[in-house]
Order: C-alpha cells, then structure tokens, then sequence
C-alpha cells in the first residue's frame, strides 16, 4: 500500500498544485490570478523530478513504464503549460484592466488552469494505471476536463460547437473502449493488468486466446482509437482542433493521443506476444488501422486550407505511424539472448516518438497562437488560413523559422529530431518482418512530404499578400507563446544530437517488457512476483 | 581534418546569415577557399594515395548508441577525388554568382555554402545513417536555392526535385535498415562473430555481403530485393532513365550556380551511393540486376539523347544530356569490372567540370540576353568571341573529343561494359543472367553519335552561323549589371580553372587513374568473390555440393579478399 502510495507522489503533487490554481484563480487580485501559470509550471517540474525519483510500483507487463510516461507528461506539460499561459479570460482580463470589477463568477482563469493540470494528472495516472478500472478513470480524467476547455478557449460559438462534437465522440469512445475492457474483464475474471496477463499467457499456451478475449481487447482498440485520434475514430479531429485555440489544440494533439497510446501498450502487453507477433485478429486490426490511419491522414493533409486543420489531419498520420511501432510490439522476435533495444522494440520507439511528436507539434501549434488579429467583433482571431501564414519571412521571421523547422521535424528530414524519432519505427517495424507495413509507412512519409513541404515554402518562400479583407497579423502579447515556440524549434534541432539519444535510452528502459509465465499445473497465480519473470532489459530495481 | 571539411562551410553559411549582407560575398569566397585549402593539405600531407583503397583518416564520435549510429568519418581514394570536385567547384560557385544574384544575397550564399558542407559530409561519412543525414540534407538547401532564385517556374521544379528525391532515398532508407537488421539479428544468432547489436558503420555492412549465405549472409534473392530497394534513391539522384523527369525541370529553373552544383556534385551522389551500397553491400544483387540497370542507362543515354536534339532551350539541352551522360556512368559502374568502375568514377568528375563550365557559360549568356532559346541567339562568336572559345572547349570536352576529359572516361566505361562478361568468363555459364557484354558496348556508343550531333548542333547554332540577338537585347546596349559585351575578367577567371582541369584529365589522367585502380579493382574483386554465393542455397545441409555445383569455375584470386572488407 505504502509503495504503491510512493509510487504516486508526483500524481498528489500535481493535484495539490491543481487545487492551488482554482483558489488562486480565483483572487480579486490580478497580480495572484496571473500566477497560475508559473504554479502549474513549478508543479509540473516538481511532478516530473519526483517522477524520475521515485520507483515504480506496476507490476504490469511494463513494469518500467510509469517512469519514463510521467516525466514525458512533465516535460512537455511544461512546454504546453508556457504556451497555454495568458490564454483563460483575456477578453474579461483586459475589461478588468480597463476598470471592470472583478466578478468570481465569470472568471475562467481558476477552472482553465485547474482542468489543464487535472488532465495531466489523469495522464500520469494513466501511466501508472495497473488495473482496467483504474485505467479507465484515469481516461477518462484525461479527456473531461479537455471538453471544458475546448468551449472556453475561445469566446466564439465555434469552440462551443467543437466541444459538444468532441464530448459527444468522447463518450461514444469511452463507452467503446469501456465495453472492451469489461470483456477483457469477462475472459480473465480479474481487473488486475498483471493478474490479466497471467491468465492470457496460460490461455495462450493452451491453445489460443478465447473469443471473448479476442473482442474485447479489439472493442478496447478501437475505442482507444478515439484518443489518439486514429480511422475510425478521427472524425473529430480537424473540427475539434479548428474550434479550439491553437494552444488547446495543442494540447489536445499531445495529451489524449499520449494517454490512448500508453493505454494500448498496457492492454496489448497483457497479451503474449507469440514470435513477437500479435494473436492474429487482433494483429490484422492493428495492421488495417495503421495503414488506413496513415494514409487517411496524409491524404486528406493534402487538402486543406487551414493550418489548423492540416496539423489536425497531420497528427492523424503520425498515429498511424505509431500504431506502426505498436504493431512491431516489444521486440521480442528478436532471437534469444539479443536485448531488446530501442531499435527493435515498437513500444520503445512509440514510447519515444510521442516524445519527439510533442516536441514538433507544439512549435507549429504556437506559431498559430503567436500570429493573430483583430477580428471585427473585438476577439482576438489566430492565424488559421494558410494563406496567414504566406510570406511569413518577411513580416515574422523567427516565427517562419520555428513553423519551418517545425515542418521538416515532422516530416522527419534529417539531422532533425523527427528523423532520429522516426528511425526507431523504421528499425522496430522490420525488426518485426512488416516490410509491407513499413514501404507504406515510407511512401506515406512521401505524401507528407508534400504538404510539409508547403507550409515551409508558404512561410519561407512566398510574399505576403495583402488584402483589405485581411487586416496584418500581429505578434500576441503573451511572451509564453513565443518562448514556447523558440523552445519547441530549439528542441527540433538540439535534441537530435544531444539528449535525444538519452531520451531515447530512457523510453527503451521504459518499454522494459516482462511477459508473464505460464505455471505449469497450477492455475494462474493472482500476482506474478518479479522473480519468475524474465527480465528482458536489465534495470536496477 | 574530415570534419573540418563539413563544418567550415556551414559555419561559414551561418557566419553569412548573422553578418551584414554587404559581407556575404566575401564570407562566402573566404568560406570556399578554406574548404579547398583544408582539403588540399589532406590530399597533399595526410591522406596517403598509394593505398587508396584503404579508408583513411578516420574518425568517430559517438551519437545514437542505441543503433550503433556513429558520427564516424573516413575516405579512400574514391570519396578524396569526389571530394575534391566539391571543394574545386566551391570558389567558382560563389565567385560565378557575383552578378546573377542581386536580391536577398545573404540567404542565397548562405545557403550555398551549407549545401557544400552537406556534399562534403556525404563523401566523407561511413556510417548509412549519417551518409543518408547528409544526402537527405542537401535536399533543403538546393530547395531553396531554386525556389527562391530560379527562373519564372522555379517552385514546381523546386517541389517536384524535392519530392522525387525525398521519396526514392525513403525507400533507400528501408534498405539501408533491413540490411542493418539482418546484420544485427545474424550476429545476434551467432552465425558470425561480428559487433554486438545494431550497427550501421560501412564496415560491418560491407563484411557481411562477403558472407556465404549459409553463414549469415543475404542469399541471392534478398540481396536483389535489398538491391532493388536501395537502388531506387540513388537512380532518382543520378538520375536512371525513367526516374529523370524532375531533372530537366530542376536544371532549367534553378540558378546558374544551383544547376552548376547540381550537375557538378549532386548527382553525383547517387552515382557514388550506388558504388558504396549497392555493389558494396548488395553485390549479388549487383550481380543479378546489373543488366537491367545497364539497360536502363542504355535507354537513358540513347533517349535523353535524342530529347536533346530537339530542344530549343540551351539550357534544357544540357540538362538532358546530363541524364545521358550519367547513363555512361551507371554503364560503367555494373560493368563490374575494374576498367568500368575506374571509368565511371572518372566519368562523374569529368562531367561535373564539364558540365558544370556549360552551365556556366549558358548562364553568362542569359545574364546578357535574359533568353536561353536557341531561336533567338546565333552567331555569338561574332559578338562575343572569348565566350565562344570557351563554349566551343567545353562542348568538345562533353562529346569527348580524345585529349580533352571526357574522352578517356567515355571509352573506360564503354570498353568496361565491352569487356564485361569476357572478363569474368561466366558469360558462358549455361544458367547464369550475366553480365553485360559487347552488345551494351554497341548500344551504348550509339549514344556517342547521338552526343556528337546534339552538341555541335547545339554550336552550331549559338556560336556559327548568322548573329542573332533577341529583339530590343543588344549585347552593348543591356541594363543591369553593366556587364561588358564579352566576358569580364572574373567570368574568365571562373572559367580557366575547370578549362585547365579539363585539359590536364585530357591529357595525363594517368594520376587519377592510378589512385582509382586499387579501390576499383578491390570492389570488382569482392562482387566478384561474392558471385560464388549466388547458387548456395540459405542454411542448408546441402550446401557443400550446391557451392561448387553450379559455377565450377574456380576463380583463384578472389578467396584472398574474402571477408575482410577493406
């Protein structure tokens, strides 16, 4: 109990800091309600150094996994947290500069910052979730507070509009994926993700998972599918993330896709990985929705007139891409003896491109919360048309260079980071013999290339245009956004050389995968102890 | 030192973004002459020509452990000549755009000098990975440069240049990985004693294609598949027949510096990957698929050949007869022969010069005319007399008129491909899809009359004839850059540097070719050695029987080299 306490210190550190921020948001002074931010901030830091200290209580399959998904959460928390800053009430904000008095009420600032750490803790506890109920309110905590915050991040009816599209997906998903994990439930008569995976491996060993089984972890799948935003769960996507402000756009390609991915390692963990290949049913479900995630992504990328919605569709593709790394599973086809490694784990390289993702997603994300204007009605509007964006050099150059370098690191052209993120899925996906899988995800990096390759040109190449209909973009007064995306550009670049490649070590000491044994004779035992499960990584305990 | 090569330029580059435009000229001429400078003390004190088959000055730093990626660096004699084509055309690059570039020259020189560091990382790395880093880097630069500074439809032939290569080199990336993956799992299985892991060094993967298939190695028909796969960047690059279609465009659109270092280097590097990975890591593959990809470089040269006979625009003329001369380059290299491989490595410096001085000089005219059409120039030698001489050498040196580069390299690669399967003597072994032959060589040539008459058509017209000048266009009378009638100093200035190499490959290629003929004849000896692999059939009991069943024909000098990989 106490070890299992210990093992969520950074979760109860980053709830103490949630309720902090409500009753701070809340103070008549502005001075107190402006330092929400820097508090979510010192709380995420606070939450990711405890993270990295404390010792992991799962004895799931992944037992290391908590450790390196929390520091990642913290980490680009932070990122996220410096571009979300200045974004809750600025319109009630600047009224109360002008003279307005102060009204509890109708202040956001509390709630905003308060539901954007409690997603964050809802993440964490999804990294450490040993058990199906408890994964599934961790989801869940993840994703509630994002709805809110989806319909306050703009004043206009369109951000109203995208939150009730994405609460209304959101419960559809949720009871999905809920459906799965009862079946899961119904074939191992246990909650419990080790006491799972016990069952599994003694089932398989005699002959197969069962139907029941077989259902509901695909019933899980797909509705995890609505988290990380992949076919046929993505409809949302563009319209949600056009709704929202850039930042909690941001926020939403990172957050749920990183809580559905390490909810689809967990689950699939539980399941042996015979030849290191899934069961197939559920490898073939695995497989189509990559392939169809990629390519719908990409392709529909190449449509779009509005950033927003292209990075929408982008963020698509890039979880096909690790549905690619899941597919090529813990790297255990790898012949005897062989560690697993970053290079021929799936789960590690998926573990690290959610990393490398959020890096290179949040500095394009920031470049659109940096530009805005004036609309008629007194909003401030983002710039969204990539027509905004045509000519950006001239006017804003640093802001062209981070949407630039931001482009190319997800496309993944070399030395950037995107590539060293991307090799991990090469390198896994044929370490798992899917050459056909991974000539798709080649050719579908090809097509990427295509609208990257605009959004560069647009911002580097282009001359502005000038239209009366079309007043100047100006800089946001907020200096978090910018910071944000100086940071994210400087990631793209430096982390592909120094501490990516720790990073990288890191995430494959976080896929540590310890598959369950079968006991021969006895049924299967409630809880495996560490000592009859083959370490596949060393790591010091 | 090899480092030094890569980063000064770049540093330079940057150097150029951070300085006063006023000074990127002279950043961007220190910057070039440095990397000359630094690479003929290598070429002159450190790196040792005798062994020139050997990788020299190495160096390795650590970067991605968990692949076994290195940052390591290395040349033979191959990559110092390559090399040195690089940092030769460095000066002239920036020097030759002093006019031409007039609007935002800070980004151009940058630009320039980065793509240069980039080259010079790609000759020099060996390790795939950081050979494919660089070779995907030089993408960005030279995109820039087109769409930024090329002719009215630069941004299609920009994007379609960047597409096509980003696509072919993902494909050659899977091959690179899948090589690297057998590697890792074989010595994981202990088939053989090699480095722990993943590694992607040159080294390893050049050792395990010396392996039998029955111990660890590829057998044939993965090796063609790996072959076929990474050969698909580099035929984009070079680019092989039916992969070229972005050149033209690429060539015709971008800047005169941009087409000069895009003829001069950038394809080259898909002729020096196909040396490095396909015949030194795929060799049955080589071996199987060489007459293909011999028939596609005949089509190639035959075909770009007679497209060029009919084009009205110089510069597109000399952009297709890039994709035919780079046919007689491939047709060397899979004539798997020392002659062809020395011929095809000769072939690549040759027409980076001479093609590169074409370049030059189309883009001298267009300075003056602003047309490159051949309806509306003629007779220039009246006007422009030095101009004309030049134009009249460097069309000769690309025919190959014997005494001048492209001679000596045209009949390398042709007789290579002639003597191919005669060499080997396995063109008589019943079952075996060989080599190339004296019918390549005959193919092939046709292409010599086809370049005969295209080039001195193409003279003919521009220099002889009757002066003609566009309408409204004197030579004298012209607006911007008060450039002289005739060249000006520093346009000859380019120019008798890459003329002076031209003759002296013409006349004497003697120390250029004995540098290539110990790392030549050590490639034609391991594909050759590794061709007693391609009936043994993987793990198998039988394999005894099966290795010398089919071929027969012992081939002494070969077992020598075996395994070692330089």
């Amino acid at each position: 109990m106490e070890a299992k306490l210990a093992s969520l210190y950074p979760e109860i550190t980053l709830f103490i800091t949630t309720c902090a921020v409500m009753v701070l948001g809340l103070s008549p002074q502005a001075a107190l309600r402006r330092l929400c931010p820097g508090l979510a901030i010192m709380g995420l830091v606070f939450a990711g150094v405890l993270a990295l200290t404390t010792t992991p209580g799962a004895e799931t399959p992944l037992p290391m996994l908590p450790m390196y998904a929390k520091t990642l959460v913290a980490g680009v928390g932070v990122l996220l947290a410096l571009l979300l800053a200045g974004s809750a009430d600025r319109v009630y904000e600047a009224m109360i500069d002008r003279g307005a008095k102060f009204d509890a009420l109708r202040s956001n600032t509390g709630e905003f910052w308060s539901f954007f750490l409690f997603s964050m803790t809802g993440l964490m506890l999804c990294a450490g979730a040993d058990d199906l109920i408890w994964l599934f309110l961790a989801l869940e905590l993840v994703s509630l507070p994002t709805y809110v915050m989806v319909a306050v991040s703009t004043g206009r009816n369109r951000s109203k509009e995208a939150a009730v599209k994405y609460f209304f997906l959101g419960a559809l998903g949720a009871a999905v994926f809920l459906y799965g994990f009862v079946l899961i439930y119904g074939a191992a008569g246990s909650t419990d993700l080790a006491t799972i995976a016990t069952v599994f491996a003694q089932q398989q060993a005699e002959g197969g998972l069962g139907p029941i089984a077989i259902g509901g972890i695909m019933l899980s799948l797909l509705g995890l599918c609505f988290k990380i935003a992949a076919v046929p769960m993505h409809f949302y996507t563009p319209d949600v993330y056009q709704g929202a402000s850039a930042p909690v756009a941001a926020m939403l390609a990172f957050v749920p896709k990183t809580a559905g991915f390490i909810a689809i390692l967990l689950i699939l963990a539980c399941v042996r990985w015979p030849d290191g290949a899934l069961p197939e049913p559920i490898h073939a479900l695995v497989w189509v929705l990559a392939v169809l995630t990629m390519t719908v992504g990409n392709v529909l990328a190449l449509l779009q007139r509005s950033a927003k919605r292209l990075l929408a569709y982008s963020s698509i593709a890039h979880s096909g891409y690790m549905l690619v790394g899941v597919l090529a599973g813990p790297g255990l086809a790898q012949a005897a003896g062989a560690d697993a490694s970053i290079a021929t784990s799936g789960f590690a390289a998926v573990l690290f491109y959610l990393f490398v993702y959020g890096i290179s997603t949040v500095g394009a994300f920031a470049v659109l919360a940096c530009l805005e204007r004036t609309s008629p009605d007194g909003e401030p509007e983002e710039a969204d048309d990539l027509d905004d964006l045509r000519g950006l050099w001239k006017t804003h150059p640093s802001m062209a260079a981070v949407m630039a370098l931001s482009a190319f690191g997800l496309l993944g052209l070399p030395p950037l980071l995107g590539f060293v993120g991307k090799l991990p899925l090469f390198t896994s996906a044929i370490s798992a013999e899917e050459i056909p899988l991974v000539i798709i995800l080649g050719l579908n990096s090809a097509i990427a290339a295509f609208y990257y390759l605009r959004l560069v040109a647009l911002t580097l190449l282009e001359n502005p245009e000038k239209l009366p209909t079309r007043p100047e973009l100006k800089m946001a007064p907020m200096s978090g956004r910018r910071t944000a995306a100086l940071l994210s550009a400087t990631g793209v670049i430096v982390f592909a050389f120094i501490g990516g490649p720790q990073i990288a070590g890191f995430a494959e000491r976080g896929a540590t995968y310890i598959p369950k044994r079968v006991h021969t004779g006895e049924a299967a035992a409630p809880v495996d102890t560490p000592a009859d499960a083959e370490p596949v990584a060393v790591r010091d305990e | 030192m090899l480092a030094l090569l890569i980063l000064l330029p770049i540093v330079f580059g940057l150097l150029i973004a951070l300085a006063p435009s006023a000074q990127a000229k002279l950043i961007g001429v220190v910057g070039t002459f440095l990397q000359l400078g630094v690479f003929l003390i290598i070429a002159l004190y450190q790196f040792d020509w005798s062994l020139g088959a050997m990788q020299q000055l190495k160096t390795t730093y650590p970067w991605l452990p968990q692949f076994g990626i290195e940052l390591s660096m290395g040349v033979d004699s191959i990559a110092m000549l390559l090399l040195g084509l690089t940092a030769f055309l460095g000066p002239i690059l920036v020097i030759s755009s002093f006019s031409a570039v007039s609007t935002r020259p800070k980004t151009y020189y940058a630009w320039l000098l980065v793509l240069q560091g980039a080259m010079a990382g790609v000759f020099c790395a060996r390790d795939a990975v950081l050979f494919y880093v660089f070779f995907e880097f030089t993408l960005v630069p030279l995109y820039m440069l087109i769409s930024l500074y090329g002719s009215s439809n630069r941004k299609a032939a920009a994007t379609k240049f960047f597409l096509y290569t980003f696509t072919g080199s993902l494909i050659t990336l899977a091959g690179v990985v899948f090589l690297c993956w057998w590697n890792a799992t074989q010595v994981a299985q202990g088939a053989y004693a090699g480095a722990g892991g993943w590694t992607f060094s040159f080294q390893a993967l050049e050792s395990l294609a010396m392996l039998s298939p029955d111990a660890g190695g590829m057998p044939a028909f993965v090796q063609t598949w790996v072959f076929a796969a990474l050969i698909v960047g580099f035929a984009v690059k070079v680019p092989l027949f039916p992969f070229h279609t972005w050149l033209p465009l690429a060539h015709t659109e971008a800047p005169t510096a941009g087409s000069v270092v895009l003829a001069g280097v950038l394809l080259k590097l898909g002729t020096y990957g196909m040396y490095r990975f396909c015949l030194g890591m795929t060799p049955l593959g080589a071996i199987e698929l060489a007459p293909v990809i011999a028939v596609l470089a005949i089509i190639g040269i035959v075909y770009a050949g007679l497209v060029c006979w009919v084009q009205r625009d110089v510069k597109k003329l000399v952009a297709y007869s890039s994709v035919s001369h780079l046919g007689f380059c491939v047709l060397g290299l899979f004539a798997l022969n020392s002659i062809g491989l020395s011929g095809s490595v000769l072939y690549m410096i040759n027409h980076g010069l001479s093609t590169g001085a074409l370049f030059l000089l189309i883009g001298m005219v267009y300075e003056r005319y602003h047309t490159r059409s051949m309806g509306e120039l003629g007779g220039l030698a009246k006007r422009m007399p030095v101009w004309s001489s030049f134009m009249v050498f460097f069309a000769m040196a690309s025919v190959g008129l014997p005494g001048l580069n492209g001679f000596v390299s045209e009949f390398m690669c042709l007789l290579g491909a002639f003597q191919s399967g005669a060499w080997t003597g396995t063109g008589s072994i019943a079952g075996t899809v060989g080599d190339l032959g004296p019918w390549f060589a005959a193919f092939a040539a046709l292409g010599l009359i086809v370049t005969a008459i295209y080039i001195l058509y193409m003279v003919g017209k521009v220099v002889w004839g009757e002066l003609r000048e566009p309408q409204g266009h004197s030579a004298s009378s012209h607006d911007d850059h008060a450039l002289p009638t005739d060249l000006n100093a520093r346009e000859i200035g380019v120019l008798i540097p890459l003329a002076v190499a031209c003759l002296f490959l013409g006349l004497y290629p003697t120390p250029v070719l004995r540098s290539l003929e110990a790392p030549t004849r050590a490639m034609a000896v391991r594909v050759e050695s590794a061709r007693e692999h391609l009936a043994v059939p993987p793990v198998d009991l039988a394999t005894d029987e099966a290795a010398d069943a089919p071929t027969g024909e012992p081939i002494t000098l070969r077992t020598t080299n075996e395994g070692e990989g330089e």
